[in-house]
């Protein structure tokens, strides 16, 4: 019989670490990586030989042998590898915590690594002279980026529930004045105000400039270990409460151009209901978010798909500033994918933890507990962590 | 000696024709709109697969689409991202619901960007290479 709950407090995040977000960061993706666990490790106080597990996602270009040959970790028990890109970054939350629930590893590892600014650009079409699957229905009517398939969506919600450029400009603005707050952030010193979103060009319309995430080279890394190892250890654990992955049906990869609605991430809602059914809370005992802020539409309705507000409500939630510092819901507080750095969600894992710490730049007062949530409009996941 | 370097010119990315999707871009080609449908419980289905997610069942069919629907959502592409459509910019991209039920991707005949959800199309279509031919809506009278 499956029991939901299972996962409750089992595990915990113990270290966090990341290198700088740059546009050019001058090193491999490898040397990122392995910057990013070592300063993870260090903040644990862990070492490498401690490392037993680890877990990254399929559309890194580094992987375990990477890692373990230039940490000199000494054996990997569990590893694997999470799916679906951005929608898997709290997937590998999930996939460490089951690994330290079952005693198989002691530490995990996660990480993300990219140069995706200059290196290999997300936002720059990729595609080959062939196309296959899915894709082969969209690239050939030049249909082929995630910014221009989350536009065709996007524009639905403008339709059904009367969304306008307005409300996706105060997700990009919130996110905005928390990067300004962030030394760390990529747009620490450029400031973004209604009148620079609202003459920005467009991209793929209805989305302009400031509705798409940056791109960024960089990694980000963190280290669990089961909850009665962590009060061990140098930091104040950052306890998973809840993790979940979700997928609904039918699935797509941010092309849902035949489910009911364009309008809803059924991914995103079975991921929320089991969230918040092992997580024992509710959307309103939530003091603090990391949306997934890949484009702004899809932050709107992600706060509709967790249940902060009604479906197609989005807009004027955040527009009515619940999302900003000393909102009902702060999100996104070290300048989120929009302008802190793209590292494909995992800097929001980071900025989750330091929630939780009571380090953040944009400290929520007194939180407890801190959502993530990872890429909708494809498979996807999320965590709540407590203190 | 000099050699004389011409860079080729970008090629607009084309669907790889599998056991899945063949019959589909076939019928594109006769200028035919054809959907997938269960031969066993008649569920229409797109993109084309090879199975039935509602009955499980292996056994499809085509059948004919008339081509009519209606503007379901679109995109105007203002800033390229690949090269081939580097000077097609601004055009847009349509997803059409058809009268049948299931939703296409298409391009507007003509470039147009005359373009409202809601808007009765009509399907034609446009050779594009030896093997494929694309989905173009024109506003239905």
């Amino acid at each position: 019989m499956v029991d939901r709950t299972s996962l409750r407090d089992k595990a915990a995040i113990v270290g966090i670490g990341e290198t700088d977000f740059s546009r050019d960061s001058g090193r491999s993706e490898v040397q990122l990586a392995v910057e990013a666990i070592k300063s993870a490790l260090d903040d644990a106080g862990l070492k490498p030989e401690d490392v037993d597990g680890m877990v990254h996602i399929d559309m890194d270009n580094t992987n375990e042998v990477d890692v373990i040959n230039c940490l000199g970790i000494k054996n990997l028990n569990s590893f694997c590898t999470v799916g679906y890109g951005g929608g898997g970054a709290c997937g590998s939350v999930l996939h460490a915590a089951m690994m330290v629930a079952t005693r198989l590893c002691n530490y995990v590892v996660g990480w993300r690594s990219l140069n995706d600014r200059s290196g290999r650009r997300f936002g720059q079409s990729q595609i080959a002279a062939t196309v296959e699957g899915w894709l082969s229905y969209y690239a050939p009517y030049g249909l082929l980026t995630p910014g221009q398939w989350v536009a065709m969506s996007a524009r639905r919600h403008m339709i059904e529930y009367g969304t306008t450029r307005e409300h996706f400009a105060s997700v990009a603005l919130s996110c905005r004045q928390n990067a300004n707050r962030n030394p760390r952030a990529v747009f620490y010193e450029r400031s973004l105000s209604l009148e620079d979103y609202m003459s920005a060009r467009m991209i793929a319309e209805p989305l302009c400039l400031y509705d798409y995430c940056l791109e960024t080279d960089g990694a980000c890394a963190w280290v669990m270990t089961s909850a009665d190892r962590a009060l061990d250890l140098k930091q104040r654990p950052a306890y998973i409460l809840a993790a979940a992955q979700g997928t609904g049906s039918p699935t797509w990869v941010m092309t849902q151009y035949n489910r009911p609605t364009l309008t809803t991430g059924y991914e995103s809602v079975q991921t929320a209901n089991l969230l918040w059914e092992m997580a024992g809370v509710g959307p309103q005992d939530v003091d603090v978010t990391q949306i997934y802020d890949h484009f702004t539409p899809w932050v709107i309705v992600a706060l509709e798909d967790f249940g902060f507000c009604k479906k197609g409500e989005g807009g004027p939630f955040a527009s009515e500033g619940n999302i900003e510092l000393g909102g009902k819901l702060p999100i996104n507080t070290s300048g989120g994918l929009l302008s802190e750095g793209y590292i494909h969600g995992w800097n929001l894992i980071n900025e989750g933890v330091r929630q939780i710490r009571g380090t953040s730049t944009a400290q929520v007062e007194g939180a407890e507990l801190s959502l993530v949530t990872s890429g909708n409009g494809l498979p996807t996941s999320a965590i709540l962590l407590r203190r | 000696m000099t050699t004389q370097q011409t860079t080729p010119a970008p090629v607009r990315p084309l669907p790889l024709l599998d056991r899945d999707n063949k019959e589909w871009w076939q019928a594109c080609k006769r200028h035919e709109l054809f959907l997938q449908r269960c031969a066993d419980c008649k569920t229409l289905r797109h993109p084309p697969r090879p199975m039935c997610s509602n009955c499980q069942s292996l056994n499809s069919e085509w059948i004919k689409s008339g081509g009519t629907g209606s503007v379901y959502s679109y995109v105007i592409i203002r800033q390229p991202a690949h090269p081939f459509f580097a000077d097609k910019v601004p055009y847009g991209v349509v997803l059409v619901e058809l009268k049948e039920g299931p939703r296409v991707i298409g391009s507007m005949a003509d470039g147009s960007l005359d373009i409202e959800v809601g808007m009765p199309v009509k399907v034609d279509f446009e050779d594009v290479s030896e093997d494929i031919a694309l989905l173009v809506f024109r506003r239905a009278e």
